[in-house]
């Protein structure tokens, strides 16, 4: 099993009355609710915490890319990326993902992940959304029936750039390049692991099962509503002929919550939970899903929006329903950990997304939670797929690391100096 | 004659079409929500002119075209349909998208289109008068930016509709996924594809038509397209909204008839 510690840096201060008073969290959100003075502390603190998770033993960390979205204060993951790759050491650093339609010329991804991969001697996984509707069309102005075109393009052009020797020329219908000939390239070859998110659509479950990229389904309703769809997948690999189905060609996003009993996890984590469901996903539904944006296909099998809220909305869900019907995995370490079980069993996945910092959850408890996962939970969950322990193919495989502050002393750096001269 | 569904064929893609009435040959190009065949204002047009009003590719039941991607494909495929049609010079008028793309048309080949109407077209785009965002309008809502009777409007928009059923609601998304996935190649994120540099070319007898009380694309856009246009004149009426082909159908076609 691989455990990802992913954080989504919601903006904690979205007022009481939220709900009431705005339409949506994301797209066209309030402005004035954004305060860049706090933001510095927020963003340090979400850094604390990610540096946290990879010193108490999570494989990665983890992080995405949101626009204009009060539950992502995170536009450029690979800001975030950079800083992480400096300040830690042999943990994966999962970017999930760049929406490479969005990046003009795409190339730039290319670029940027080969940096990341430099930097951090090899650590990247890297991931490809088409990215949501809010993100791409809304936000960014995408064309929505064109997006999946633009976007396999630029997939294309990606992989091609960082696995071509020589300059080449680019005749796309979206990017044309006369010379392309990246600088620098990444450390893993013939490239970093790729993992893309998808929401139900036989062409992406296609797309991961040809190349070998791992398919994630980042959900924020858990994984009994996720089975249908997952299991989706799997028959899909199975109808390829696909060589085995390992669990790691599959990820799984869940929101947990860890303390010493049930009810001390629902005392500590209910609040910041339902700040999560009920202001974080707040979103108007006119920018849920763009006509064009899904195919006619992935419509048709009935798959609705993942921001299509359960009938009749969050609000009404109880800590109750939330934790049994699996929206939130939550309570004593063994509560967890069958629940984590059931998950990884009856969806097939190797990779987790453990949503640990959930809505405004103050530091103090997002670290009780996350320490208690580490200790408690993944060493228990760690041999599920014997079969498969050797299965690295969708994981980083990073080089001996380098470590940060590697300058020698002022007078060691005479010495040297005066011995050249 | 009534009106019929045929279908023409066209380098690109088979089209759909709906064709009545005698008279002079006019062709409608419809806005971002289609046209039927049950549509009263074709029947209208039908009744006066020999009508032939194209559905674009993936409207009602025709088929997609994914080579069709931005403005020039659109103007080109509309005149690859009056071609296929047979047609040399008819009336071209356009509703919405539809007189965004007969505007595209007529200043692409002006002197192929003598006579040019215009009902409240898209295609330009005024930053003191932004157009509502249709792409992220929800159906309830629409009823209001479309009609200036929004009551009358509802149920018209609404009749038959039954979201409650599933069945009915995946349909619904599919044809919305089709028609508008397809509008907004040319609509969205802001629907200009920079066509008021290209006004000057139209030499065709222009009619603007336009509802008062627009308020999708309001009245603003009726002055800007009338200075555009060398040889266009504007028919403001009361009391309509941006279906103005629907609140006042009869008054547009007697607004046409301007045009000889």
């Amino acid at each position: 099993m691989k455990f990802t510690w992913f954080n989504l840096m919601p903006w904690p201060y979205l007022p009481d009355d939220f709900r009431e008073k705005n339409r949506s969290v994301w797209v066209d959100i309030d402005q004035r609710l954004f305060d860049p003075v706090k933001s510095h502390e927020v963003y340090n603190t979400y850094l604390d915490l990610l540096e946290y998770a990879a010193d108490v033993g999570f494989d990665a960390i983890g992080v995405n890319e949101h626009h204009q979205n009060g539950y992502g204060i995170m536009p450029s993951p690979n800001i975030i990326a950079a800083a992480l790759s400096r300040r830690t050491k042999d943990v994966g650093l999962v970017v999930l993902g760049n929406s490479i339609a969005l990046y003009n010329p795409p190339v730039r991804v290319a670029e940027e992940f080969a940096m990341l991969d430099c930097i951090s001697g090899g650590r990247l996984i890297a991931g490809f959304p088409v990215g949501t509707s809010m993100d791409t069309n809304f936000c960014y102005g995408q064309i929505p029936a064109l997006t999946r075109e633009k976007y396999q393009e630029a997939h294309d052009l990606i992989i091609k750039a960082w696995t071509t020797r020589d300059p080449f020329a680019w005749n796309g219908r979206y990017t044309k390049l006369r010379h392309v000939n990246i600088w620098p390239r990444p450390i893993q070859q013939p490239h970093p692991p790729i993992h893309i998110p998808g929401g139900g659509s036989v062409e992406t479950y296609d797309f991961c099962i040809d190349n070998t990229y791992s398919y994630s389904y980042l959900s924020f309703s858990g994984y009994i509503r996720a089975k249908a769809l997952m299991d989706g997948y799997w028959k899909r690999v199975a109808e390829r002929n696909t060589p085995d189905a390992s669990p790691y060609r599959a990820g799984f996003a869940q929101t947990i919550c860890v303390a010493d009993t049930d009810a001390e996890a629902e005392r500590l984590y209910k609040e910041h939970v339902d700040y999560f469901y009920n202001r974080c996903l707040h979103v108007y539904p006119g920018f849920a899903d763009a006509p064009g944006y899904r195919t006619i296909k992935t419509i048709q099998t009935g798959a609705l929006s993942q921001y299509a809220p359960p009938k009749g909305g969050y609000t009404n869900l109880s800590w109750k329903q939330l934790t049994e019907e699996g929206h939130v995995i939550a309570g004593s370490p063994e509560t967890v950990r069958q629940r984590m079980e059931e998950l990884c069993k009856s969806l097939n996945v190797g990779n987790i997304f453990c949503l640990m910092h959930v809505g405004n959850m103050p530091k103090e408890k997002c670290m009780y939670s996350t320490k208690l996962f580490a200790e408690k939970v993944i060493p228990k969950l760690r041999n599920m797929f014997p079969d498969y322990k050797n299965d690295e193919r969708f994981w980083c495989h990073p080089i001996k690391q380098v470590k940060p502050g590697s300058l020698p002393t002022e007078s060691k750096a005479r010495e040297v100096v005066g011995a050249a001269r | 004659m009534p009106l019929e569904l045929k279908t023409v064929k066209t380098h690109k893609t088979p089209v759909r079409y709906i064709e009545g009435g005698t008279g002079q040959p006019l062709v409608f190009l419809h806005g971002a929500g289609g046209a039927t065949i049950a549509d009263p204002f074709l029947a209208k047009l039908a009744a006066k002119y020999h009508l032939y009003a194209p559905l674009l590719p993936g409207y009602g039941d025709s088929e997609e075209c994914g080579q069709i991607r931005d403005m020039l494909d659109f103007t080109l495929h509309n005149w690859d349909v009056v071609e296929a049609l047979g047609l040399k010079n008819p009336i071209l008028v356009g509703h919405s998208m539809g007189g965004m793309i007969a505007a595209e048309m007529a200043a692409i080949a002006p002197n192929d289109v003598t006579r040019l109407g215009l009902i409240c077209p898209a295609g330009l785009w005024l930053d003191a008068h932004p157009i509502p965002d249709l792409f992220a309008t929800m159906p309830f809502e629409m009823p209001q930016l479309l009609f200036h009777n929004v009551a009358a409007g509802t149920a018209l928009m609404t009749a038959g509709m039954t979201l409650d059923d599933p069945k009915f609601l995946q349909a619904y998304l599919v044809t919305n996924a089709r028609q508008l996935g397809m509008a907004g190649k040319i609509l969205f994120p802001v629907p200009e594809r920079g066509l008021s540099e290209r006004l000057y070319r139209i030499k065709a007898k222009t009619v603007l038509v336009w509802g008062d009380s627009d308020k999708l694309i309001p009245p603003a856009y009726a002055h800007a397209f009338k200075k555009g246009i060398a040889n266009a004149e504007l028919v403001s009426l009361p009391e309509a909204g941006h279906m103005v082909t629907l609140e006042k159908g009869d008054q547009v076609v007697q607004a046409l008839s301007r045009l000889g």
